[in-house]
């Protein structure tokens, strides 16, 4: 293929030898705990920073920022993002210079305290400016934890979405599915620390290793973008004889896929396959089969990689995200993207959406749609066809019982009559 | 037995009852709650009149039952308004002080709130409410009562509330169809807002929601003056509609459904739980889901203290509240509101209890007579004005301050 010898992004050319300056910040005490597991994993060539409000203990070859002002007096946030926020912006300086020279920013944090939530939308806003591709890994907090901390995480996300380039969520709940009652708390961190850390090791080995199938620097940043926090990123490792098998095996029951969940739910798909020289193309095949299975409706891109250090063992990582409606006029552009690279590429099924939506709401974003088209000059051959399919959904004419005969309700644009579960498309089953 | 200037009456023509309130004032101005009449409302949507012929009914019946209730004969109510088309915004009004001394008399007082309250309206808007809040002399801010200060410049903040004029005279023509004189018409959420609240919360900052069949009102308070007013046209009703709708119900049974096993959370316990109706008369057995119908109801309500926390960001007012969330109205007998309100406010909520009024015990604990009792209130209030004459004393210190300010 030829593809071979090309490199990965144009920067590399500059840097040979590391193709991608990758820096990784662990924002806040939840951050730093990932960061310490991602520590114990080999990542050459990827420089550590933390970040967080408290002095805590210094781990070795990690750089370490004091977030720090005269409020906080040292005692941290004490959960209050605003907090954590202003002092970020008065230490400004010292992370443009850490993101200097940076090609990709990786940000590790739990949402819902004040360090996390406060600081990591400054850092990523900075590190962007910079000119570094931000991704950010955000663990969100557990549902016993109380829905303040979970509103906090929500806003956090919300504007850490909004100046990064993407965001895979890994909401703490799910881990729920990997421990039982007898599970101690100190394993329970350590499991969903391990999860992240190998989905950051997937996404790091995506990044920098030379494939034989690529997946670009730009493709991975366009899925990415499109995240709009249903972004979720597993990695697993199998070996043996059958390790494509056990690999999909792991994939569909792993936590952080929601026991695939997501992957029913995914409407586009980033694999990466990393093994040794023993690599089969019936092992790739095999893996995708059964990740399309469970995903008809996704779009996939695929990466594959030897790496010879693989000996006998096969890792797969897989970023999954849920788009909405207004993201097909992207994924469309990207797709065509890949075609004209030669990937492989399936093309997505046109299947009944998965959810009801309501139909004055979805016909008015539609028509606004058509206007505000992010890229007019690109041409896509199959642009018309999903929005024929939007167009024969079963529109159900939701009837407003009672109101129907009084003036409507309109506030902002809403209709305030019509159910609230069915303008925000929430459904019953 | 009652001089009939004593016999204050509020009436509310709501969207799922009507009721008729009956306060006496007593010689030492004591507000004292002494008749209660209500009935199911037929003929209203969303807070407006809807079927005059049948909302005549309903009027009549609460008015005739609060008549025997309090043995007396009601001759004038005042006449609580709500719908859609109310507004409220704050507005200023500015007056040069002539005099010669500088000397802000009691004119000049008018005079500025004449200005404050002449305001660019759509020719089929009405002022119902213009409220006073602060006094403003060459800029300093925060005065009460300016009269008797020294200043080149009088202005004064006045929060005015709004409506489309034919759409509050349609209540006020039926009220009249049935021989009874309207003394003042009223916001029902200020109604709310005054049987409800003291002044120490008035002064801390607090919100009062009124959830009622047809609609929501809110007022906030901040500084014991009205920073705030909103309306929104959904209420209790939209919950049973969209009960009726998403679990296949007819309204009847919705409702029934909303009031038997509707709360504002979603709780772990009902996840999966289903409830069997029986079959009566016409209506077949029928299962409902009861995870879908909390969580049907605890979109919707959410969604409307949701709607209100952004307006009240937009007005900035959510800031100053530190008294908290009252809650009244009918909504507000929903397990787990307060709950739900706390969330979406993030301080305190309580549901509110009409106070400073004394009579029927068990119409004053009830969320969802605080309107009426606030319309008893505020035509108190107003009787109060009139019984002292109007400024009478106010003049005489102006006159006299002026007087020997000139000698």
């Amino acid at each position: 293929m030829e593809l071979d010898s090309q490199p990965i992004a144009s920067t590399s050319e500059a840097v040979p030898t590391k193709r991608l300056v990758v820096k990784v910040f662990g924002v806040g005490s939840g951050g730093l705990k990932l960061l310490s597991a991602l520590k114990a994993r080999s990542l050459p060539g990827v420089e550590f920073i933390a970040v967080d409000t408290e002095l805590s203990a210094v781990m070795d070859g990690v750089t370490f920022v004091q977030v720090e002002n005269k409020l906080l007096r040292g005692l941290g946030t004490g959960g209050d993002p605003e907090r954590g926020r202003a002092a970020a912006e008065e230490v400004q300086s010292q992370f443009r210079s850490l993101c200097d020279g940076a090609n990709v920013v990786i940000l590790l944090s739990s949402f819902g305290g004040g360090a996390g939530s406060g600081i990591s939308p400054v850092l990523a806003r900075i590190a962007k400016e910079a000119g570094a591709l931000v991704l950010g890994f955000v663990a969100t907090p557990f549902d016993c934890e109380g829905k303040r901390r979970k509103a906090v995480a929500a806003e956090g996300l919300q504007e850490f979405k909004a100046v990064s380039d993407g965001v895979i969520c890994m909401p703490n709940q799910r881990v729920f599915k990997l421990i039982n009652q007898n599970t101690g708390l100190l394993e329970t961190f350590t499991r969903t620390n391990d999860l992240v850390a190998d989905a950051v090791v997937g996404l790091w080995r995506l990044l920098v290793q030379k494939g034989l199938m690529e997946i670009r620097f730009e493709e991975l940043a366009a899925v990415l973008r499109n995240a709009k926090g249903e972004g979720a990123c597993a990695s697993v490792e199998a070996s043996g004889s059958n390790r494509a098998a056990v690999a999909v095996e792991k994939l569909l029951a792993h936590p952080m896929l929601d026991a695939s969940e997501v992957l029913n739910e995914a409407d586009s798909l980033l694999v990466s396959l990393t093994a040794g020289a023993d690599l089969s193309m019936f092992e790739v095949s095999r893996v995708m089969d059964g990740l399309q299975e469970k995903c008809p409706r996704a779009q996939i891109m695929i990466g594959a990689a030897v790496d010879p250090s693989f000996l006998e063992r096969l890792a797969v990582t897989v970023i999954a995200h849920r788009k909405s409606a207004e993201d097909v006029e992207q994924s469309t552009y990207s797709s065509t993207r890949a075609d004209v690279q030669g990937q492989m590429l399936n093309e997505p099924e046109p299947t009944k959406p998965a959810r009801f939506v309501a139909p004055a709401s979805s016909s008015s974003s539609d028509l606004s749609k058509t206007d505000g088209r992010p890229k007019p000059g690109m041409k896509s051959p199959r642009k018309p066809a999903p929005r024929m399919r939007q167009g024969q959904l079963p529109l159900e004419i939701v009837s407003k019982g009672r109101f129907d005969k009084s003036e409507p309700t309109i506030h902002r644009g809403e209709d305030l009559d019509v159910p609230t579960y069915i303008r925000r498309g929430i459904s019953l089953n | 037995m009652f001089d009939p200037s004593s016999i204050i009456v509020g009436l509310e023509i709501g969207t799922s009852k009507v009721c008729a309130v009956v306060g006496e004032l007593s010689a030492d101005n004591a507000l004292n709650i002494v008749g209660l009449g209500q009935a199911r409302s037929r003929g209203v949507r969303k807070g407006e009149i809807a079927d005059p012929v049948l909302a005549e009914e309903d009027i009549r019946q609460a008015i005739v039952e609060a008549e025997q209730m309090a043995d007396v004969e009601i001759r004038s109510v005042y006449l609580g308004i709500s719908g859609g088309h109310l507004r409220g915004f704050n507005n200023r009004g500015v007056h040069p002080v002539v005099s010669a001394d500088r000397e802000i008399c009691e004119e000049d007082v008018q005079d500025v709130i004449k200005n404050a309250k002449a305001i660019n309206l759509p020719a089929q808007n009405h002022v119902v409410h213009a409220i006073r809040q602060h006094f403003l002399v060459d800029g300093q801010d925060g005065i009460t009562n300016p009269v008797g200060m020294l200043g080149a410049r009088v202005e004064v903040d006045v929060h005015v509330i709004h409506g489309n004029l034919n759409r509050m005279q349609n209540a006020i023509r039926t009220v009249k169809g049935l021989q009874l004189d309207v003394d003042d018409i009223v916001f029902n959420g200020l109604a709310a807002s005054l049987a409800i609240l003291t002044n120490e919360q008035k002064e801390l900052g607090s919100l009062v929601i009124d959830i009622g069949g047809g609609t929501t009102e809110y007022v906030v308070y901040t500084d014991g003056i009205i920073k705030h007013t909103g309306v929104l046209a959904v209420g209790g009703d939209h919950v049973s509609n969209d009960l009726a709708y998403g679990l296949k119900v007819p309204l009847s049974r919705a409702e029934q459904l909303k009031i038997e096993h509707g709360a504002a959370e979603l709780e772990e316990s009902v996840r999966g739980d289903v409830l069997t109706l029986a079959g009566q008369a016409g209506l077949p057995a029928k299962v409902v889901n009861l995870e879908h119908l909390r969580r049907i109801m605890s979109l919707r309500v959410d969604e409307i203290f949701q709607l209100i926390a952004n307006d009240l960001a937009q007005a900035d007012a959510l800031d100053y509240l530190r008294g908290g969330v009252f809650l009244s109205g009918g909504g507000a007998r929903i397990p787990g509101i307060a709950r739900l309100a706390e969330d979406a406010f993030r301080m305190p909520v309580s549901v509110g209890k009409a106070n400073s009024i004394s009579g029927l015990r068990s119409a004053l604990d009830q969320p969802e007579f605080a309107t009426p009792i606030g319309l008893v209130k505020f035509g108190s209030f107003q009787q109060r004005k009139r019984k002292l004459g109007p400024g009478l004393t106010q003049g005489i210190k102006s006159t006299l301050g002026s007087f020997f300010k000139r000698s």
